[in-house]
């Protein structure tokens, strides 16, 4: 049997008129249609169940369910059953169209994400999607991750202009990709092995610092020295584009290992917590700082190869503060812009999603009602 | 049973003992691997998969759960393979829902990171692989271990029942 959950969707705070600037002419400017647009936007690749509305590239809702279990009835409720994702998915979307103060009945096309991701979250979403726009007569359109994730960062102004660099960074995905203009995109290079996030995920568990482990070695990393353990920078062959954290991850196993630093951790905690802390410090600081390292340069290379002025970071680990800070510091130094999103939206969301089926329906776009899940779905 | 212990001395080596183990592997195999954090299971599959023909990319499925990759068997027909990660599995039930069984008692090939967390669902015909890390940075010990060979009718029984 499974255990009573609560449900808590979160909704945008839509305060902040600014960033609410519909999406510039530059973006559609290959169509003339001036008809207003609304477009529901439906996310389940992975862990999140999110839903979203646009009308006229302009976001009107982002709501996003996150399970919680009463703390009486204990135990963990699997994040990654896509059975959580049946439960969340006709309350998120009723919640993101109350939101947004729509009907059913006012919405122009459905669009759901179908790959890339985990096949039986993807269905949730997809069949859903489906079937809600052949219930209302609508149009249908097939939304690829990895593109919604670039698209994250037209949501709000500011705006990076095309061409633009974008790199695509989270748990699951890196990925370096040339948008030459809106759903225009080149594959420049991706990982041959693990994602950033995950690297950040399991270097933290080897330190026992616990999960998700972006934010939490981000944090330990702030009060620690960077160059305390000079871990390889996998940069592979020179002007490569491509990634690989796997070896970067092995060499932080085996400094942990020489050091000798699980037979040693608890009796260390116990008499000097604080040298303690400060080692963790400054071996997530000297991780990190390995990670970053490459990501930048890397991401200016291509800029720079490329001959774009904008550089835009996408995915949750782009909320990776030592990320940001040394991309922008790159970016000065080489004359250039970076945009990155505003948290929600480098998390997965369904506003990404919205996004772009607005922009695919502006275009006169929509997808079979025969489409399935891909879950290795690439770019293209 | 048929256990083979070896050691490896560098990444390249750990791939080409993965691409001789390959020759070994018939369409409705199960590998299961185990080994901590950075062993080197995801590097052991990309070298099976390579004696494989897969032409795509081999990355970890630590994320998605299960990437699917296109090979060929020896006779040059399509072999699909499935590379699991179970290392962010919280209990046996998300096994279920991702739907195992086409996986373990299918007509490709199945490789399975974090195995030991399959629990009562592990396969009881399979091949074992445990990795463990050497002294040196760069040293592996392998031990390739086929359990329950010497009843080919279960396999055969679990592929007509699914």
């Amino acid at each position: 049997m499974r255990k009573p959950v609560f449900l808590v969707i979160i909704n945008n705070n839509f305060n902040d008129v600014e960033r609410r600037q519909p999406l510039e002419k530059a973006v559609h400017r290959r169509t003339q249609r001036s008809t207003e647009l609304t477009v529901l936007g439906i996310e389940t690749s992975c862990d999140e169940t999110s839903a979203a509305v646009v009308r006229d590239g302009t976001l009107l809702s982002n709501s996003t369910a996150t399970q919680l279990f009463h703390s009486a009835y204990g135990g963990v409720v699997p994040e990654l059953a896509s059975r959580a994702h049946q439960q969340r998915i006709v309350p998120v979307v009723e919640e993101a169209l109350r939101v947004a103060g729509i009907g059913k009945e006012e919405l122009d096309a459905i669009a759901a994400v179908y790959g890339p991701g985990l096949v039986g979250s993807i269905l949730v979403g997809l069949s859903f999607g489906k079937a809600m726009a052949l219930g209302l007569g609508l149009p249908f359109v097939g939304v690829n991750h990895m593109e919604a994730h670039i698209v994250s960062n037209l949501i709000e102004s500011p705006r990076p202009d095309f061409p633009f660099m974008n790199l695509t960074v989270s748990g699951g995905h890196t990925q370096l990709v040339l948008v030459k203009g809106p759903l225009e995109y080149e594959i420049l290079g991706e990982t041959k092995d693990d994602a950033v996030g995950e690297a950040f995920d399991k270097v933290a568990k080897m330190l026992g610092l616990g999960y998700p482990g972006g934010p939490l070695i981000d944090r330990y990393a702030a009060k620690g020295d960077r160059t305390f353990v000079n871990f390889p920078r996998p940069y592979l062959e020179e002007g490569s584009l491509e990634f690989s954290f796997s070896g970067l991850k092995t060499a932080v196993l085996y400094y942990l290992k020489r050091i000798g630093f699980q037979k040693a951790q608890h009796r260390v905690v116990e008499l000097n917590p604080e040298g303690y802390e400060e080692f963790l410090a400054n071996v997530c600081a000297s991780f990190q700082a390995a990670v970053v390292d490459v990501l930048v340069d890397k991401t200016a290379l291509a800029a720079k190869r490329y001959g774009v002025k904008d550089i835009a970071v996408a995915g949750g680990v782009a909320a990776n503060s030592e990320l940001r800070k040394r991309m922008q510091h790159a970016a000065e130094y080489f004359g250039l812009r970076v945009f990155v999103p505003r948290f929600e939206y480098c998390t997965d969301n369904g506003a990404m999603v919205a996004m772009v089926g607005y922009l695919r329906s502006h275009e006169g776009k929509s997808s079979s009602l025969e489409l399935t899940a891909e879950p290795s779905l690439a770019l293209h | 049973m048929v256990r083979t212990s070896l050691t490896t001395a560098s990444p390249g080596e750990t791939l080409q003992v993965a691409r001789e183990f390959a020759s070994r592997l018939q369409r409705g195999d199960v590998v299961a691997l185990s080994g901590e954090l950075g062993a080197g299971k995801t590097h052991f599959v990309k070298g099976v998969c390579e004696a494989l023909g897969v032409q795509s990319a081999v990355t970890s499925p630590t994320f998605v759960l299960l990437n699917r990759y296109q090979g060929r068997d020896s006779r040059g027909e399509e072999l699909l393979l499935y590379h699991l990660d179970l290392y962010r599995i919280k209990s046996v039930e998300e096994i279920y829902d991702i739907g195992y069984e086409e996986f373990f008692y299918g007509n490709g090939i199945c490789l399975v990171e974090w195995a030991e967390l399959l629990g009562a669902l592990m396969p009881p015909a399979r091949f074992d692989i445990r990795i463990s890390a050497g002294e040196e940075e760069r040293r592996r010990h392998i031990e390739i271990e086929q359990v329950g060979s010497q009843l080919p009718h279960l396999r055969t029984a679990k592929v007509r029942s699914s």
